[in-house]
């Protein structure tokens, strides 16, 4: 997993101005750097799909929002992800922990079933998205997001987590 | 009170905010307005009316947002109390339509039919303003809640509609980006 300095680094340099979040294990480690940081905004959700209309209100109004949910919160939020991209035809820039990936690269028998329904899920809403293991693939993150801004789809970080 | 009493006198008080209509407000408020800060949202991902207006409402807090919402779609989202309290944007109105039923799927009961009070919901998430809509005191209401500094929570109890069919002549796309233009002309992101 990418440390949690640098991500938030990573992010701080992409101009995000609000963050919409519910932290898991590993994100959640950025929480004391938000909480020393005027900037980006903090906003905290109860369930994921609510990410994707603030989301979606905050970029109408001129805003430039990062979504950091964990996997099986994408899979709770599919109709808002679905409404918000696809209908409202809305690109976003989202971080998605993806849970168990490291567990399953040291052991592919892991049971944990996150893993498994991730990218192909991805794959069938067909959303563009990049694994980011570690801190030397940090640099991947600035890509994605020129990505998003020159081509106005969205574009998925994937943060491979224990 | 049927819903459109209450929309005929949201229009007679309504300015310039952002107001956002979900299911059966929706599909009858173009009959009352056609303003360029008007959302009707459809096709919606139900539940999602008052988020999208928190996010309007955080990144435009010069700009009051009044957001129409069904008592269906509330359930389906309660946390976005929580939320939207948290947040607590002193621009932002919630009116939640509280007729008891899925009337665009054909009048079906939702659940905690007569048992839930949604006002007494607001209040414990956070909502500092909380209150029943006064029938008998519409317009007046209207004017105070558009006024005052919120979040505000309004239950409006409705009978139920006729329903009616969407207007979707204009793709949501392209309304997305007619009231973003609209908006980002009459404000500067904060």
């Amino acid at each position: 997993m990418i440390s949690p300095q640098l991500l938030f680094n990573q992010i701080q340099s992409c101009n995000i101005t609000d963050v919409i979040w519910i932290p898991d294990s590993e994100t959640g480690k950025m929480q004391p750097l938000f909480d020393t940081h005027n900037s980006p905004r903090l906003i905290r959700v109860c369930r994921e799909g609510e990410a994707f209309g603030i989301a979606a209100g905050l970029k109408i109004g001129g805003a430039n929002p990062l979504i950091i949910i964990q996997c099986t919160g994408m899979f709770e939020a599919g109709d808002a992800l679905r409404n918000i991209i696809f209908d409202l035809g809305m690109a976003l820039f989202i971080m998605i922990g993806y849970r168990s990936y490291e567990a399953w690269r040291k052991n592919p028998e892991t049971r944990d079933t996150a893993r498994r329904f991730t990218e192909p899920i991805l794959n069938a809403w067909g959303l563009r998205y990049t694994l980011v293991e570690s801190d030397d693939q940090a640099k991947e993150i600035e890509k994605a997001y020129k990505r998003y801004t020159e081509s106005d789809q969205s574009e998925i970080i994937l943060l491979g987590e224990a | 009170m049927n819903l459109d009493t209450f929309l005929t006198a949201l229009n007679s008080v309504r300015q310039d905010e952002v107001v956002i209509t979900t299911m059966a407000a929706s599909q009858a408020w173009p009959n009352h307005s056609r303003h360029l800060l008007d959302l009707n949202y459809v096709p919606s991902t139900m539940g999602q009316g008052p988020t999208i207006g928190l996010g309007i409402a955080l990144a435009c807090p010069e700009k009051k947002v009044v957001i129409l919402n069904g008592d269906g779609c509330l359930l389906m989202n309660l946390g976005c109390l929580v939320t939207i309290a948290e947040q607590a944007p002193e621009n932002l109105i919630l009116c939640n339509m509280d007729n008891g039923h899925y009337e665009v799927t054909g009048r079906q009961p939702i659940a905690g039919l007569g048992k839930t009070n949604f006002v007494g919901l607001a209040e414990s998430a956070g909502w500092p303003v909380a209150i029943e809509m006064d029938t008998q005191k519409l317009r007046v209401q209207l004017e105070t809640i558009l006024s005052i500094r919120g979040p505000v929570f309004v239950n409006v109890k409705l009978e139920m509609s006729q329903g009616g069919s969407p207007d979707l002549t204009i793709p949501m796309p392209e309304r997305i980006q007619s009231l973003s233009v609209q908006l980002q002309s009459e404000t500067s992101f904060k």
